[in-house]
């Protein structure tokens, strides 16, 4: 009954593979059994924390990371999957210290409050932004319909978006 | 501010005539001026299952280093008590609000606290934390007199600088007063606090002091910390409250490469160094459980709360009942029903156990970390002075963190078992199985109208909520509320943002517009009428105002609903609209306005979130959330089942704060959830005169309803 909860189905440990990625640009390579949820390996074999499990079947959003740009629920996300791409985690959104417009525009409107959903919060509205640049109030709530928030912070985050898109215009960032 | 800078002192035998040791321990935490104060003189903190240890729990800290830090056992779970504390402290010394640190729920750093909850951190903690801060500043201006020669009236504080207001640059900073200093006061009983109109930061809007930390992922949460050489554990649970365990064969678990079995009396665990491993692991284990006894279910259980709620307490009487009832020309009688409902913090329960030797430390997601401590202590039979409970950030607790920390226990043991640091983080498998739950509820009420339409009578019984909220706040002469708790839940259950007051105002608010309609007034006039608390009038006109309300009766086909209540001191009106499909049943909150009298609001903003989170947590126990269960077994054990409200449920929010800076400060966290089901309810029977019963009001339920009325 709790296998599944983490993210994965049942099975005997299969053999170690080298699976190499590219996280939050630069080269990182693991060899581990390739099935086990990117989750888990960001936050026990490579020590990155602000990938946050919040129930393991890809419900709630809170284990969103990017790859090659587009989020994905790292919680059902077999690491093997990550092989020659691109990740990125909420640890590799701020550039040489400078918060991303997301990251500043989710502090500017106070859209957080225990903060647990937030990581996943700002790369699924990062991948939403990549996809449409200026969404409208309605296509925001749609793209981050499935991510949840326990604390109610839902009107201060699409504010928060919506500043962010105007301030990433222009392609920056 | 790093808490690992603090040396540990026990606070336990802890006196204000400080002998040398203790003089060496405040030396050693860096010497300062410190102000020692205790936080246990309102009634909620009395309260509590034990009293503060002696004549202080909380103390504060002017360092050297021109820091001013507060070290409280109160936590910080996402209501923004780091930043409202933190004004009130910076205000009442006189520093900007960036000079102050917050050190929070370390039992080896912070003096006793009972926990954090019932919105009691800014109007029980906050109180006697800035006569504190007052006396502090009073210490610093008694130095500055001495050190600059110029009496104490003729000098200002101002930005952590003293100063004579007849000569300016005779000046001297805080940091130079605590220059090599080692001074400990007492907190005054009658401080000289500032006025409302001396607040510099009192009463000011200000944006959450944790937000970048937060936003960038640099904030740690209990889960987050790692140990060299830790381990992670999975548990074996039992698929049904009250089924027991049989067998047990870990033998193919035990196979799997790196993996350590704990088979310890009912604790059977496998650890690993990946988490995802250990839950493997843990799906391996053979186990055979005889079924629960439990015959209940989320159908029967209503039932079973009245038949066995054994007797009854009167929490509220007035008048005479029998008279009320001969005054009565009308008389309504409804039963209201309320599931059981998940806390559902996005942070499962977790923890870290570091035991060495006979030392245990606990990194711990909790709202209740000195109660962690002694339940520590009992477990692991070691000396309380040897337990340490370090509350880093906490995703969320809304209750469920406060009762229970049997996580704590489990890492820890299974970390004595083993030698090495041990994390457990439940899954939200059991996160949904070992919550206390908010506890399903019945409420009967029997009221009555006179020929004219004034309340006759009030006949209220709450079975398995609680009191608190229960008792009305109407003119009503004959009345009697009477509170039912006898009966056993099927599992754990315990308080969820605003224990009772949920349920209570959600039957008291539908059966008050049942009353309106039948005396075919409008509901907003009819609360004004027959309200006779000032501050809930004030709030409520509050509301309509802003909401732009225009008076009908109800019924109106409009689909806007009201409600008022109270809770920890603060008065509370919505005023929603609300879109009923009739054909699905399914309900869309369009629109909801609030208004709150929470006395002075040490941070309007702050107030806000709370308000803004208060309503759209609250559509989750109004729309979708119901705990689903049966002979023990919990069936909702995920959010593909248990539906949170998500931002398609939303409405557009608009929020009062009512400016009452001289008045005394009311809880924050709590109050704007209490009536979200009443208001949507009545806004429901508004749109489509159908009058909804039972909590959550799920699209089938409304469907049967309208169905029922045509």
């Amino acid at each position: 009954m709790h296998g599944s909860q983490l993210g994965q189905k049942v099975r005997g440990y299969a053999m170690a593979e080298t699976i190499a990625f590219t996280l939050n640009d630069k080269p990182v390579s693991v060899t581990t059994d390739g099935q086990r949820p990117l989750l888990w390996v960001l936050r026990t074999d490579l020590g990155l924390t602000g990938t946050k499990y919040g129930c393991g079947q890809a419900h709630c959003g809170a284990c969103t990371v990017l790859v090659d740009n587009k989020a994905v629920r790292s919680c059902v996300y077999p690491v093997r999957n990550a092989n020659g791409r691109q990740v990125r985690t909420i640890e590799g959104l701020a550039k040489n210290g400078e918060l991303h417009p997301l990251q500043k525009a989710f502090v500017e409107h106070d859209a957080l409050q225990c903060g647990f959903c937030t990581p996943g919060m700002i790369l699924t509205a990062y991948s939403l932004l990549q996809e449409n640049p200026e969404p409208t109030r309605e296509e925001i709530i749609q793209g981050m319909d499935k991510n949840l928030c326990r604390c109610g912070a839902h009107t201060r985050i699409i504010d928060a978006i919506q500043s962010a898109a105007t301030a990433m215009k222009g392609g920056k960032a | 501010m790093n808490r690992n800078e603090y040396p540990q002192i026990d606070f336990t035998d802890f006196q204000l005539d400080l002998d040398l040791s203790r003089r060496d321990l405040l030396k050693a935490l860096g010497g300062g001026i410190f102000v020692f104060f205790c936080a246990g003189h309102s009634s909620v903190l009395e309260a509590q299952r034990r009293g503060p240890p002696s004549d202080f729990n909380a103390f504060l800290r002017i360092g050297a280093d021109g820091r001013v830090t507060c070290f409280t056992g109160k936590i910080e779970h996402g209501q923004g008590n780091t930043t409202a504390l933190a004004q009130m402290l910076a205000d009442e010394v006189d520093v900007p609000l960036e000079s102050v640190d917050m050190v929070m729920g370390d039992t080896s750093l912070c003096p006793w606290d009972g926990g954090t909850w019932g919105s009691t951190s800014i109007r029980g903690f906050g109180p006697p934390l800035r006569a504190a801060a007052a006396e502090a500043r009073r210490v610093l201006l008694e130095l500055a007199a001495e050190q600059l020669q110029v009496p104490q009236e003729r000098l200002v504080a101002e930005n952590a600088v003293i100063y004579d207001n007849q000569q300016k640059d005779t000046r001297v900073t805080y940091v130079a007063l605590a220059q090599g200093k080692t001074i400990a006061r007492r907190a005054k009983d009658k401080p000289a606090l500032k006025s409302p109109s001396e607040f510099k930061l009192i009463g000011k809007p200000f944006p959450r002091r944790d937000s970048v930390e937060k936003a960038t992922s640099k904030a740690q949460y209990a889960g987050d910390i790692r140990l060299p050489g830790m381990l992670y554990a999975q548990i074996l649970r039992p698929p049904a409250h009250g089924a027991k365990l049989k067998s047990v064969d870990t033998s193919a678990a035990a196979k799997l490469e790196g993996v350590t079995v704990v088979h310890e009396g009912d604790l059977v665990a496998v650890l690993h160094k990946n988490p995802d491993q250990a839950a493997e692991a843990v799906s391996k284990i053979q186990a055979e459980f005889e079924p629960s006894p439990s015959q209940l279910d989320d159908q029967n259980i209503f039932d079973h709360l009245v038949k066995n709620a054994g007797k009854g307490r009167t929490a509220a009487q007035g008048g005479n009942l029998e008279e009320g009832r001969k005054m009565a020309a009308t008389v309504i009688e409804q039963t209201y029903l309320d599931g059981y409902k998940a806390h559902a913090a996005m942070e499962t329960h977790t923890a870290l156990a570091q035991i060495e030797g006979n030392k245990a430390t606990v990194w711990l997601a909790t709202q209740t970390p000195f109660l962690a401590k002694d339940d520590l202590v009992k477990a692991l039979g070691f000396d309380a002075d040897n337990v340490r409970v370090i509350t880093p950030f906490v995703g969320g607790g809304f209750g469920g963190k406060g009762s229970v920390n049997t996580q704590a226990i489990e890492a820890a043991r299974l970390s004595k078992a083993t030698g090495k640091p041990v994390q457990v983080c439940w899954s939200r498998e059991e996160e949904f199985f070992f919550d206390a739950f908010r506890p399903a509820a019945v409420v009967t009420i029997k009221s009555g109208l006179t020929k004219e339409g004034k309340p006759a009578f009030w006949d209220y019984s709450v079975y398995a909520a609680g009191e608190r909220g229960a008792p009305h706040f109407y003119d009503i002469p004959h009345h009697r509320t009477t509170s039912f708790d006898g009966a056993p839940h099927p599992f754990a259950t315990g308080p969820w943002r605003a224990p009772g007051n949920n349920t209570n105002c959600f039957a008291r608010e539908s059966q008050i517009n049942l009353m309106a309609a039948k005396a075919k007034m409008d509901p907003v006039e009819f609360r004004l009428k027959n309200l006779k608390d000032k501050r809930a009038i004030r709030v409520l006109e509050a509301a309509a105002e802003k909401f732009g309300y225009k008076p009908a009766p109800t019924p109106s086909g409009r689909g806007l609903g009201v409600a008022v209540g109270t809770d920890v001191g603060t008065w509370v009106a919505e005023i929603a609209e609300v879109q009923v499909d009739k054909r699905t049943g399914r309900v869309q909150v369009k629109r909801v306005v609030c208004a709150q009298d929470m006395g002075l609001a040490v941070n309007p903003q702050g107030a806000i979130l709370q308000m803004e989170g208060c309503l759209t947590m609250g559509l989750g126990y109004t729309l979708t959330e119901d705990v689903h269960f049966k002979n023990g077994m919990i069936l909702d054990r995920n959010f593909d089942t248990y539906e949170l409200p998500r931002f398609a449920a939303v409405p557009k929010i608009e929020t009062v704060v009512l400016d009452l800076k001289d008045q005394p400060t009311h809880g924050g966290g709590e109050p704007a959830i209490i009536i979200v089901g009443a208001v949507v309810a009545n806004a429901i029977h508004d749109a489509t005169g159908a009058r909804l019963l039972q909590l959550p009001m799920t699209p089938e339920r409304v469907r049967k309803a309208i169905a029922a009325v045509a």
